[in-house]
């Protein structure tokens, strides 16, 4: 038998988690000697309420969105992907050479230049995470540290290329030139104006959100209704199984952290293409790490992630217009996201062990 | 200026810049050789140095922000101890957990005590840790009652009064103290009984076990001990090597001491090999934006990313093989 | 503790051990049960049973691993309490356990020193302990360089260090967990010199084992354990390896299953000088030749342990090997890219393996993606070339379920929350219903009830009677006597002969599987 019913799994523990992560938070905010509600009340407003705002959550949204299925994927086959910064990075340069050097006559629309965007940024991000898979699976080294370390290499390598070859002739910043216009992608304001509704024209959401949420779906019906993903999930319960089902573990943990790195890359279209429309030292900006939490958190499902995606794009967002509006600087999102990977990942058992024992005394009481 | 000179003081600052290196690795080393893998030594190196230099900066008195520093790291191990000892949770999360808590803490706590961007106050005077000149070392001194700048009075010196006085002599005691942790360390691990035990626990908790030892004591102790060099790394980046904390002013040293670690094959001597040449490719990075070697140009940011290039090359295999001890990672579960 | 117990110590009967009416759960399994037992000093005790019959558990509850529900233990009279391993090390218990307790990387006297330690500082306690190790060799004949890295030595010269170990802790009462699975003949019988030699020092030992062989040559006294009780405790001159064979195996009422004669067709299954060496270097499998034709159902009887799991990775494609393997007259790949789980189903084996949670299910899966498992790429699970068609996979597990009679009938409960019966038809229901040509089962019944037993022997024979060829390896003798139309047993990763079921009984086939061969035998 069960020692607690499904929902309570899938619903009150996690809920548990993230109660405690957020009471926590607020206990900081007090600590700073800010009010936690007043200061929820400004993140609110900042993150909805304003056609702006939610331009801006749900760019973050998209981003999170993009590292939070990266990120679940590979712990579906039990393996940790940290890289996921890295990756995002690498992907952004797929996606830069893409635009920059594909003649615009191949491109003739935007749609096109997304698609080679989107393939150039999954190939660079799953090449990024082939090493670290390889050697996984070959030689038993840790993804976890080998994925941290390729982060940096993917930083020192993004800032010598900005530094150096791809650099803007001539310009101060280390960047690359801008991409040609037909690559830019259409925003939110674009594209619901002709649905007559008014869209903050400087927000920055754009329509990777609906690739994101298609990539939902993709990385849904992959997971739970391809034969791969049946492989990578039998494989991430219990390599023996898998091994006895003729399942091969060095194919899986390879496929699955290249998804997991084609993923992370994709989230450039997002990010360099549609925002920053040039390549950019740090435009990833941490997502990588917040795909981390959002898995976490999302349970990693889909629409888990989805919703785990849209709350990080809300406190992203609503984070920055506090830095504005209060003393609170934006760093409380960091915190925040420590503090939910804390409790819905290392300390599970905390929440888990008590819950259990509660339910196993009810039932107890029932059957007495 | 010549060559030699040169190398020295290149080395002097690859010196200071793998001391903070060299106390998380040694950190590691023993949270590791206890079995309990170690991400989050970078957010203990944070707190730590936040810590110590809001402290120092607050009371003046930088052992006090020694203290605090070593207290604030402790806290951060005693946390990872709890999730992954006592609730058997993922180690590796709640290493990337805390890396994250601590890097917003510590703005967060900056901001509202000092309102200064996320920084503290430039520490002065007692607030750091000074320099030593060791006996006879040419120092400052010297040069006045010379009448010459200390940089040519070390010019005109011997080699050897070269190397002493610009390599040896001139660091804060932190450094020393690192230094002298590499034998310490070596003693404790494999001279001593507790040694033994920690190094079984990491190994094969199941012997200690049923040798009657208890593993979650060794195993909180390697957290104490990790908290304590952790939070030596801290006050030294913030109060020795630096001024005053700035926000991610750790900027990776966690985990590079982590390839340090790995570089080192967990073993304190090589340790002080592995950090002291992080030590060294940080200073000439430094010192040196590109490297010209005669039309081949090496670019800065090579310089920085080898010691994760080299760390990948070890775990790849192509050079030596380096294995980690056999539990780590893995929650004790008594079985028979 | 009591008063009356200390004189009784004092009159110098008191058993080394003794331990009255313990019992203990694990959850509805009842491991021990009402178990006493009684150890004189100075003797080796054996304690025999087959696998899962509580040995391991008792022995977990004296070396303070697990605390008894019920029961009291006594040590030379006293009453003690053993809360913890380091309570059993006070109360002079040493235990060798099956799976060596060692750091691999630390040397012999290290290992030997850890928990003992005198004072915080090594040298001195390394420098007694060589002293003391080398008298400990030269009394007990166990002869081991203080100084070489575990990772170093053989087996059998690591058990030695475990030995060492326990007598460097001054333990009087040593006990032996399988202590020969691992060792071979040779080493086996320095083993047992050692035993005798610790034996007529004054120590007291117990063995646990499921050889008769050796219970036969070392014992004093046996005691045999079945099911978590204890059966019979017999001093091993007044008895014979065919009673304690009859003792061990039980004289429950046979589960005959109804069964027509076979009629055996065409080999499905030769295989020819077939050699398996695993991870650690030990050879399992030492060159077995075996056929199994259709319409027959081959039974490999043995105690575990002696290479039929080995035989049936390397048939289910998750161990290579040497030799030939031919399926219909044509060979399979056995080291190749072919040599996997897939290949050797789509070559028509399909497998009930030994451990269904270990391999055959995937506990956290529901019911219906069990079903799949394995044969996931087959064409009835696939709606088009991208996706799988989960509802005609629901639908398919719950056809199967309602048929095999799976309770509950739920499709979408995970194979964790299944009893061993069910999860046992699950994996039995994929895999007959697979229509293989042959059918590979392993264990089929282990912890699995009565009324399951029955229903799985049914759709074995029911398979056989198919035409289809079936080899079965099971540790329960009356299993294989009762299901197979032809029976191998092995030994120590060979074939020692082979029997007609209506020829043999569960006697001579115990002395076959404990290596002892019949005059006469082929």
């Amino acid at each position: 038998m069960d020692k607690m019913p499904k929902w309570a799994d899938v619903a009150l523990i996690p809920f548990l988690n993230l109660l405690i992560a957020f009471v926590l938070s607020g206990l900081v905010i007090f600590a700073i000697g800010e009010n936690p509600f007043k200061a929820l009340m400004t993140m609110i407003d900042g993150a909805f309420g304003s056609t702006y705002g939610w331009g801006y959550t749900l760019y973050y949204t998209t981003n999170f969105i993009f590292t939070g299925l990266a990120v679940s994927i590979a712990f579906k086959a039990a393996m940790f992907n940290i890289g996921g910064e890295g990756q995002a990075m690498i992907g952004g340069l797929g996606v830069g050479i893409a635009c920059l050097f594909i003649p615009t006559v191949l491109m003739p629309h935007w749609t096109i230049a997304l698609v080679f965007a989107m393939i150039a940024g999954a190939i660079f991000g799953a090449g990024w995470a082939l090493i670290p898979a390889y050697l996984q699976a070959k030689r038993g080294s840790h993804v976890v540290i080998t994925t941290i370390m390729f982060n940096f290499i993917a930083t020192a390598l993004m800032g010598y290329l900005l530094i150096g070859p791809l650099k803007l002739k001539g310009a101060q910043e280390s960047a690359s030139a801008s991409f040609p216009d037909v690559t830019n992608l259409p925003t939110l304001h674009e594209l619901l104006a002709p649905l007559g509704i008014s869209f903050s024209k400087s927000a920055p959401a754009n329509v990777s959100l609906f690739i994101a949420l298609a990539m939902c779906v993709v990385v849904y019906l992959l997971m739970n209704r391809s034969r791969l993903g049946y492989e990578i999930r039998a494989f991430g319960e219990s390599p023996t199984a898998s091994v006895y089902a003729g399942i091969s573990p060095t194919k899986i943990i390879i496929v699955a952290m290249m998804l997991s790195g084609a993923i992370s890359g994709l989230m450039a279209i997002n990010a360099t293409m549609g925002q920053h429309e040039r390549l950019i030292l740090n435009a990833v900006e941490g997502a990588g790490f917040i795909g981390i939490a959002v898995a976490l958190m999302g349970r990693n499902h889909p629409f888990g992630v989805l919703l785990a995606a849209l709350l990080f794009g809300f406190l992203y967002q609503g984070g920055s217009e506090l830095s504005l509006w209060s003393k609170i600087p934006r760093e409380l999102i960091v915190v925040i996201q420590g503090l939910v990977i804390l409790f819905t990942g290392a300390l599970d058992n905390m929440v888990r062990m008590p819950v259990e024992r509660m339910f196993i005394a009810a039932a107890k009481r029932k059957d007495a | 200026m010549d060559l030699f000179l040169t190398i020295i003081q290149i080395a002097d600052s690859g010196l200071r810049l793998a001391t903070p290196l060299l106390f998380a690795c040694l950190a590691g080393l023993f949270s590791e050789r206890a079995g309990i893998f170690d991400i989050g030594l970078e957010g203990k190196i944070l707190v730590s140095a936040f810590m110590s230099a809001a402290i120092a900066a607050v009371t003046g008195s930088v052992w006090l922000g020694l203290l605090c520093g070593i207290f604030a790291s402790i806290s951060f191990s005693a946390v990872h101890g709890i999730a992954s000892i006592t609730f058997r949770g993922n180690q590796l999360i709640s290493g990337v957990a805390l890396n994250f808590l601590a890097s917003g803490i510590t703005v967060l706590a900056a901001q509202a005590w000092f309102s200064q961007g996320g920084r503290t106050p430039p520490l002065m005077g007692e607030g750091r840790f000074m320099p030593i000149e060791l006996p006879f070392a040419l120092g400052r001194s010297d040069a006045e009652a010379a009448g010459v700048p200390l940089r040519v009075l070390i010019d005109q010196a011997n080699p050897i009064q070269q190397i002493y006085s610009e390599f040896i002599s001139g660091h804060t005691i932190l450094v020393y103290v690192a230094l002298l942790m590499v034998p310490l360390s070596w003693f404790v691990l494999f001279r001593t009984r507790f040694g033994l035990r920690l190094r079984a626990v990491g190994e094969n908790p199941a012997a200690v076990d049923t040798a009657g030892v208890s593993v979650i004591k060794l195993r909180y102790a390697s957290m104490a001990i990790a908290g304590t060099l952790c939070g030596l790394s801290g006050v030294y980046l913030a109060t020795g090597l630096g001024a005053g904390f700035i926000k991610e002013m750790s900027a990776g040293r966690g985990y590079i001491a982590l390839a340090a670690l790995i570089f080192a094959k967990w073993k304190p001597v090589p340790a002080l090999g592995a950090t002291f040449l992080f030590g060294l490719l940080e200073a000439i990075a430094n010192r040196y934006q590109n490297i010209d070697l005669g039309g081949f140009v090496i670019p800065v940011q090579f310089m920085q990313a080898l010691p994760y290039i080299l760390t990948v090359v070890i775990l790849a295999g192509f050079v030596g093989k380096s294995v980690a001890p056999k539990a780590g990672g893995q929650p004790y579960v008594k079985e028979r | 503790m009591v008063g009356a117990k200390t004189e009784g110590q004092q009159a110098t009967v008191a058993p080394a051990i003794e331990l009255r009416g313990i019992s203990k759960a694990f959850g509805p399994v009842q491991a021990n049960k009402d178990i006493s037992i009684s150890v004189q000093p100075g003797t080796i005790h054996g304690i025999i049973g087959e696998n899962g019959a509580g040995k391991s558990t008792l022995m977990s509850i004296l070396y303070g691993f697990y605390k008894a529900d019920e029961g009291q233990i006594f040590i030379h009279g006293e009453e003690t309490q053993i809360p913890d391993s380091q309570a059993a090390i006070r109360a002079g218990i040493g235990m060798v356990f099956q799976h060596f307790k060692l750091v691999e990387n630390f040397s012999v006297l290290e290992n030997v020193i850890l928990g003992v330690e005198d004072g915080a500082m090594l040298r001195p306690s390394l420098a007694k302990a060589r002293k003391t190790l080398k008298s400990l060799a030269d009394e007990y004949e166990l002869h081991v360089n203080p100084e070489a890295l575990i990772e170093d030595l053989g087996v059998g010269t690591q058990q030695r260090v475990e030995i060492l170990k326990a007598l460097y802790r001054e333990a009087d009462i040593l006990i032996l967990d399988e202590p020969t699975g691992v060792l071979t003949p040779a080493e086996a019988d320095h083993l047992f010199r050692i035993l005798n030699g610790l034996r007529d020092q004054g120590k007291t030992i117990i063995l646990i084992t499921h050889k008769l062989r050796e219970i036969m040559e070392i014992t004093d006294t046996v005691s045999v354990m079945r099911r978590g009780q204890m059966t019979a405790t017999v001093k091993t001159k007044d008895t014979n390896p065919e009673e304690l064979a009859e003792l061990m195996v039980g004289r429950k009422v046979l589960l005959r299953v109804d069964k027509v004669p076979a009629q055996p067709g065409e080999n499905v299954l030769d295989i020819k000088n077939l050699r398996m060496v695993d991870d650690h270097g030990v050879e399992r499998l030492k060159g077995i030749n075996l056929n199994v034709r259709a319409g027959e159902i081959l039974g490999i009887a043995g105690v575990s342990g002696n290479g039929q799991s080995e035989l049936l990775e390397v048939l289910g494609g998750y161990a290579t090997a040497t030799g030939e393997i031919r399926i219909n007259g044509d060979p399979i790949d056995l080291t190749g890219k072919y040599s996997d789980g897939r290949s050797r189903r789509e070559r028509g084996i399909a497998h009930v393996p030994e451990d269904r949670q270990e391999h055959g299910l995937i506990m956290n899966f529901p019911a219906w993606q069990n079903i799949a498992f394995g044969y996931h790429h087959s064409e009835e699970f696939q709606k088009n070339a991208l996706l799988m068609d989960n509802a005609k996979m629901v639908e398919i597990a719950q056809d199967k379920m309602d048929r095999f009679d799976v309770r509950p009938p739920i499709p979408s409960l995970e194979a964790k929350s299944f009893s061993g019966g069910n999860q046992q038809k699950i994996v039995v229901a994929r895999e007959i219903e697979r229509n293989p040509d042959l059918l590979l089962v392993g264990q089929p019944t282990r912890g699995v009830d009565i009324g399951a037993i029955e229903f799985i022997h049914k759709q074995i024979i029911g398979l056989r009677d198919q035409g289809k060829a079936v080899l079965l390896v099971s540790v329960e003798l009356e299993e294989i006597l009762s299901l197979s139309d032809r029976i191998a047993v092995m030994f120590d990763g060979h074939i020692m002969g082979e029997r007609m079921p209506d020829q043999t009984d569960e006697r001579e086939l115990g002395l076959l599987m404990a290596g002892v061969t019949g005059e006469g035998d082929s």
